[in-house]
């Protein structure tokens, strides 16, 4: 390699950097999507660095689906008083209050699904004509056929068979009345990118993804918290382990991992050994082989 | 089927210096690209268990005779029913040596633009033949597409050498057909493998039913292909994207233009020129996020400052003075059309190029591109989907433009339908 090479990191960031700009250069009213976990942590640094030493044009925009990890929330408020970001909280138990959306019942209860009806509610409420979403084509089937300007009609919905070819670096955010985007400038990063790449700019991210004890209860395989919000069945037992989180979702639908890494290096090491997918832990994609896809043709994330 | 934690453990400490490898996968339907890529997936030991075990039950439950390893990327509902790639899926891996990025493109005529766009960011093409079938129309249509696109590497993989007995004279017939042909669209830089991609032959670990090939496999040579860097000799261009103004006292004065380099590489107190205007200034200084920087090359993304306040927008380009591109109204390019409605002359389209929209006019159908034969159909002046043609167009504002064989960034354009906002055409310019 001569001195004018990018590495891979560098060319990633170079890229992602690049589509943020974009967003902000064809869109009047973009938001970035924030979930409190890597990924969109990861989005909100990578904007930070791409406007320069101005602050990021564009407010953050949490979807709560009022089941969250508490440290998530923790974080998020320090992350923007720190840096002076503005913040949107777009709350699902107000979509439930005026009747948007039902919640389900049962032992799988979960608002996942119920968030896509509030996301797209905050979409028209503040004329959003961009999001930008932390999704990775590595993540999930559905999400390697996303385009990096991903266009949604005035129903928000994603019709992946009818796609805008996408040439070179020429993004087209052209876009009808009542139409908008979602943005993904992390696309080509995979898992691994994400994790060296908190570990080279030394990104701070919640406690959620360090290793902790928990007390946790086993159901289908899964790992999950023991919270208010999942009842247990008779048979499941509560039990305090030692676990971090590969992801960060709704507290539902979001499984732990046995894990001792208190360190991102660990985590990095982690991750190269692993032998599951992080999606592997997300119980939302479990509910069928297109689960992902049928939910994001209706305008989920 | 257990990951090899060696080679991951080699990337968690080699990551800084890892490099990035795009390539594109085409070839006529079932030439067996998606399973060429899911060999290459599972080979390198990049599938995770529980990928592997949904494969095995879908594949199970199809009633599949064998693990089908074409579900690793088959991503929509449609494409796992009909068992054909539809869109592009995207896939990544990495092996100690580099990163990839694999655009798993369809074989279908009608998709044949989903090719176009995976080929338009790729280092190096994958086409994929079928040693029974020999070269077809498709194979010729994707390289052609790769050689307009100008793809650095194609790699032809002669594919189920196993259902032609691995005979070493079937691989080299294919081998002078396809020459002949590349001869003729001035493709060099042409690799051929004779694989399995069904049985793993040639693809991550070498044949031992074809001991008659000496090359590298599919993956051997992926690692080992170079990545063209111009950066030495590439003119200068910077198209701006967006100017950066704080509002706040620290930065008061401010003002600094952010962009990615698209081509060769600027220094603090370069003599710049601004186009189309030809202003011309220094560069006082190249930031990057609270950083200054001695110099900066494509494809990084920074921010300029000038020694002069000039009035610069987005879709202007900073250029070294001493090396510019054409400022014109009028453009030849090569393009590639993407939708039902035809295009013709006196057409009117949204042109996108860098960072710049203008609105043109298609002056003229120069001539359409027979695929088959690759001769210039003069009375044709109607171009349709997937069809290839050379047309003359005139913008409103000018364009900075460079020919796509010197700069695949500001040799580029697409055209966009002002009525639906759809991209219609991939444009390149000549």
């Amino acid at each position: 390699m001569n001195e004018y090479h990018l590495t891979h990191l560098k060319e990633l960031e170079s890229e992602s950097i690049f589509v943020l700009r974009e967003v902000a250069a064809q869109f009047e009213k973009p938001a970035l999507l924030f979930s409190g976990g890597k990924d969109s942590i990861v989005c909100f640094h990578l904007a930070r660095k791409a406007f320069a030493p101005a602050k990021i044009p564009f407010p953050l925009l949490h979807i709560d689906t009022g089941h969250n990890f508490e440290e998530t929330i923790i974080y998020r408020d320090n992350l923007v008083s720190k840096y002076g970001a503005h913040l949107i909280v777009a709350s699902v138990q107000d979509s439930i209050d005026t009747g948007r959306v039902t919640e389900e019942k049962g032992f799988n209860a979960s608002r996942n699904v119920l968030q896509t009806v509030t996301l797209l509610d905050t979409i028209e409420n503040y004329k959003l004509d961009a999001c930008i979403g932390g999704a990775r084509r590595d993540e999930e089937k559905a999400r390697a056929k996303e385009r990096f300007f991903s266009h949604r009609d005035e129903f928000g919905q994603w019709d992946p068979k009818n796609q805008r070819p996408e040439l070179w670096n020429l993004f087209n955010g052209r876009k009808n009345i009542g139409e908008n985007f979602r943005v993904f400038p992390i696309s080509n990063w995979t898992e691994m990118d994400v994790w060296q790449y908190i570990l080279q700019e030394k990104i701070e991210i919640p406690s959620l993804y360090f290793t902790h004890e928990r007390e946790c209860f086993i159901r289908d395989e899964v790992i999950y918290a023991h919270a208010n919000v999942i009842p247990l069945k008779p048979t499941e037992k509560v039990e305090k382990m030692q676990v971090r989180f590969r992801t960060i979702g709704d507290i539902s639908c979001t499984g732990a991992v046995l894990s001792s890494a208190s360190t991102v290096e660990e985590i990095v090491k982690e991750v190269a050994a692993t032998r599951v997918t992080e999606r592997g832990s997300r119980i939302d994609d479990k509910r069928s082989e297109a689960a992902m896809e049928d939910r994001k043709k209706l305008g989920y994330f | 089927m257990a990951k090899n934690q060696q080679s991951k453990h080699d990337i968690e400490h080699s990551y800084l210096d890892m490099d990035l490898l795009r390539f594109t996968t085409a070839g006529s339907v079932d030439d067996g690209k998606s399973t060429l890529i899911g060999r290459l997936l599972y080979d390198s030991k990049s599938i995770f268990e529980d990928q592997y075990e949904a494969v095995k039950a879908t594949s199970k439950k199809r009633g599949d005779a064998y693990l089908n390893l074409a579900l690793f990327t088959d991503g929509l509902r449609a494409e796992r029913e009909q068992g054909i790639t539809i869109d592009v899926a995207y896939r990544y891996f990495a092996t100690p040596k580099r990163k990839f990025i694999i655009a798993d493109t369809p074989g279908h005529i009608q998709y044949t633009r989903n090719m176009v766009t995976g080929a338009s960011t790729a280092n190096a093409a994958i086409i994929l033949i079928d040693a029974r079938k020999g070269v077809l129309e498709q194979t010729k249509r994707h390289s052609y597409i790769a050689s307009l696109l100008r793809i650095q590497h194609i790699i032809i993989c002669v594919n189920k050498m196993d259902l032609a007995g691995y005979d070493e004279t079937v691989f080299i017939k294919i081998k002078k057909e396809y020459e002949a042909l590349a001869v003729k669209m001035n493709i060099t830089n042409v690799h051929f493998i004779p694989i399995s991609a069904l049985e793993g032959d040639n693809v991550v670990t070498s044949s031992k039913s074809m001991k008659w090939y000496k090359g590298r496999t599919v993956l051997g040579l992926l690692e080992t292909l170079t990545i063209a860097n111009t950066g030495n000799t590439d003119a200068a261009r910077f198209p701006v994207q967006y100017v950066i103004r704080p509002i706040n006292n620290e930065y008061h004065d401010y003002r600094s233009y952010a962009g990615r380099i698209a081509g060769g590489v600027f220094k603090k107190g370069d003599t710049i020129s601004v186009l189309p205007k030809g202003l011309s200034s220094k560069i006082k200084s190249i930031d990057f996020s609270g950083a200054s920087l001695a110099e900066a090359f494509a494809p990084m993304s920074v921010t300029f400052t000038l020694e002069d306040d000039i009035d610069i927008s987005r879709g202007d380009m900073i250029v070294k003075t001493d090396n510019q591109p054409q400022v014109t109204h009028d453009i030849d390019i090569m393009v590639c059309w993407m939708t039902d409605k035809k295009l013709q002359a006196n057409r009117k389209y949204i042109l996108k190029h860098t960072s710049n929209e203008v609105r043109c006019i298609v002056k003229e159908v120069n001539y359409k591109v027979d695929i088959n034969t690759f001769d210039k159909i003069e009375d044709e002046q109607i171009i349709g989907l997937n069809e290839i043609a050379c047309i003359t167009i005139r913008t409103t504002l000018p364009v900075i433009i460079d020919k796509y064989s010197k700069n695949r960034n500001t040799g580029s354009v697409i055209l966009i339908d002002e009525n639906s906002n759809v991209t219609v055409g991939a444009g390149m310019i000549m």
